[in-house]
């Protein structure tokens, strides 16, 4: 009788084992959940539908050296998933053979919703991104074709791509498309804020987080507005007043209204995003509040939000309204995200 | 009386051929689909263009040219009467370089038996393609491979009309310790906003015979002069000095407006 007591536990165990095995490969893909509180993407994912071998294999270019022309350097290496897929402690890019670029590298997140890319918005299309940074010589100084090449030759990619695509045939459309599957994935709308904005039960803010919010709408939501937290329109916002190093928007449009114009970046995770601006000025969020309350600079293209009435520059901020603002930024972090192992090389 | 019966008869007759001679004119038209070459024969003013020889721009700076890359599309036959035949869009695009004897000339298959006098096409890449979706973008337009070289990746989009060279002009390059000169010119509209639109549609006219397309027969040929050095003068004399380097920059307009005009049919051959 022991003997069968003993026997009958010894099989629950093993039921019950064998189900709990079953739920953790059962954590089937999930693809991309849109958050309720995100308006519809601008990026057709019905012409690249997500998959899940799609996704691996994307998530395997991004971090695959071989895309550098020295085998050095990887996409996660300037795009670091604890830092928003940001560059931290970088004011401007470190690429290939320890070349510095001219722009500091923006946070990979919520890519499904933005209409163009870069901080001049030269590129408009997420799947056109990596042949940019492929191709720049400060950042991997490779040529595309040649990437193509050395995926054709690898042991493993031939595979990967067929799982993806059905078979093995490595094409432009297929690596680039593959990457953006990867990109797109990083969707980040699990902050504090996000909760509270969609009243998730349990979901607060702080009070300070609240007033802050409030300093926020009235004051830096006309630039950084909507779910994404930016207009993705161009504006300068007058960290510099000459632009020659770097004229932004007008290197694109060549309009002169937009010479020192940049894209304004959303503020999700902000916090994690330092160094700030396209140049990588500012270290701190405090730094950069001081900076929109007294340290605008003048120049011709200057966004009129920044001019007083009166004509003194910059918005003013008392220093109680900035410590609000400083606890709603924090608001904005999503440690989810940030720790997502799904994403992390 | 009987003189006036046989002169209306002769002109009865006479009525009754011009007519049948009418007649024959219009069921002569061709049925059926036959081929067109077009060959874009670089010039450098009334002389051949050689890569790496010396000729003078209208300004007057001497000037060897390194590259010559265009693209051509939406190519378009016209007929005498005015009725056009369209390529199919996706047929209709071509990256003719300098350097590669095989990428200027081009056939078109499938084209409406007729003769055609006119030639129309868009120098560049149109902005629908230009906005395309990755997958629809192969061959000559596959920014990793066919369009190496001719595609902007910080600044998405085609260079529709690639010039370099060296010129004693020219400012002294510290890479390659050459005094080079580098026209590339692109921007279709803008994507979202609006940028310079740099496209020209070219309408060239036979000079005197038409090509007659016909089924099962040795294809015509237009046969195109597209002279380099247009690019520097018409209406802007461009001085290479001044203006060694233009990209897609506001000065490439000037560029744009200056090689409208660098095509010209110079015959037709008929087989
Ligand atoms: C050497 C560092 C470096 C490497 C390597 C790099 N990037 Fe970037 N990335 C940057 C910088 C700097 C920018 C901003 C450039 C600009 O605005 O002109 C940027 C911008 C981007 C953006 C645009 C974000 C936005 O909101 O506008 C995306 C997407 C991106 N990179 C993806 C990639 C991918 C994919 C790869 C690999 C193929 C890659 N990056 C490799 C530094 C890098
Ligand atoms: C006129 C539009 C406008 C207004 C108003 C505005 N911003 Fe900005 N913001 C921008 C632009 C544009 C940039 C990027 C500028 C650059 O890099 O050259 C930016 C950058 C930032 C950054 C850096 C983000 C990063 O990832 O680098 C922060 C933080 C920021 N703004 C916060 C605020 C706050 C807080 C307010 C209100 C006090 C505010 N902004 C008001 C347009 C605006």
């Amino acid at each position: 009788m022991k003997k069968l007591l003993l026997f009958s536990w010894f099989l629950t165990l093993l039921l019950l084992q064998a189900c709990n095995k079953d739920e953790n490969t059962k954590t089937s893909f999930q693809g991309i959940v849109l958050p309720a509180n995100y308006p519809a993407p601008v990026y057709d994912l019905s012409q690249n539908p997500v998959t899940e071998a799609g996704f691996t294999l994307g998530k395997r270019l991004f971090y695959e050296r071989l895309l550098s022309r020295d085998t050095t350097i990887s996409c996660g290496d300037c795009h670091i998933s604890y830092a928003a897929f940001s560059h931290p402690d970088h004011a401007t890019s470190h690429g290939i053979d320890n070349l510095f670029g001219k722009r500091n590298a923006p946070a990979i997140q919520n890519m499904l919703w933005s209409p163009t890319f870069f901080w001049d918005g030269g590129v408009p299309n997420l799947d056109l991104v990596p042949l940019n940074a492929i191709q720049n010589p400060v950042e991997m100084d490779e040529t595309p074709a040649h990437v193509l090449e050395k995926l054709r030759n690898h042991p493993a990619y031939p595979g990967l791509f067929k799982a993806a695509y059905g078979t093995d045939e490595i094409n432009t459309a297929r690596f680039l498309q593959a990457l953006s599957q990867f990109m797109g994935m990083l969707v980040s709308a699990n902050s504090p804020y996000n909760q509270y904005v969609r009243k998730e039960p349990g979901a607060v803010l702080s009070v300070e987080g609240l007033a802050g919010l409030e300093v926020f709408t009235a004051k830096c939501a006309t630039c950084h507005s909507g779910a994404l937290l930016t207009d993705y329109q161009f504006h300068n916002n007058g960290i510099l007043d000459d632009f020659s190093q770097d004229q932004g928007r007008f290197e694109i449009s060549t309009f002169q209204e937009d010479i020192g114009k940049f894209k304004t970046p959303s503020l999700h995770n902000v916090a994690v995003t330092d160094p700030y601006m396209h140049n990588g000025k500012f270290k701190t969020l405090r730094s950069v509040l001081d900076h929109y309350s007294s340290g605008v600079k003048d120049s011709p293209t200057l966004d009129p939000r920044l001019r007083q009435a009166d004509g003194t520059l910059g918005i003013p901020l008392s220093a109680e309204e900035k410590n609000y603002l400083i606890a709603f930024l924090n608001s904005l972090t999503d440690e989810d995200f940030l720790r997502d192992v799904r994403f992390a090389e | 009386m009987k003189n006036i019966k046989i002169s209306f008869l002769v002109l009865l007759a006479f009525v009754f051929v011009f007519n049948a001679c009418k007649d024959d004119e219009k069921t002569e038209t061709v049925t059926g689909f036959g081929s067109v070459e077009i060959e874009f024969d670089n010039q450098a003013g009334d002389k051949s263009l050689v890569l790496g020889n010396t000729y003078k721009t209208a300004f007057g700076d001497t000037v060897k040219f390194t590259t010559f890359n265009y693209y051509i599309s939406n190519i378009v036959f016209g007929k005498a009467d005015g009725t056009t035949y369209t390529v199919p869009k996706n047929e209709s695009y071509f990256l003719c370089k300098q350097d590669d004897e095989t990428t200027r000339a081009i056939t078109i298959d499938n084209v409406p038996a007729g003769d055609y006098t006119t030639l129309s096409f868009v120098v560049g890449v149109d902005s629908a393609k230009s906005v395309s979706a990755i997958g629809e973008r192969t061959g000559v337009l596959d920014p990793a491979t066919g369009a190496s070289g001719m595609y902007w990746s910080w600044n998405s989009g085609y260079i529709f009309v690639k010039v370099e060279g060296t010129s004693p002009a020219a400012p002294l390059d510290a890479g390659s310790g050459e005094r080079i000169f580098q026209y590339h010119t692109g921007l279709f509209g803008g994507y979202n906003s609006t940028t310079l639109n740099n496209l020209k549609t070219i309408k060239l006219t036979a000079p005197d015979e038409a090509a007659e397309v016909r089924e099962n027969h040795e294809a015509p040929h237009f046969h195109l002069y597209v002279d380099v050095l247009q690019m520097f003068t018409s209406p802007t004399n461009i001085s290479i000095a001044e203006n060694p380097y233009s990209h897609s920059g506001a000065y490439s307009k000037t560029v744009a407006d200056n090689y409208a005009d660098m095509f010209i049919i110079d015959h037709v051959h008929n087989h």
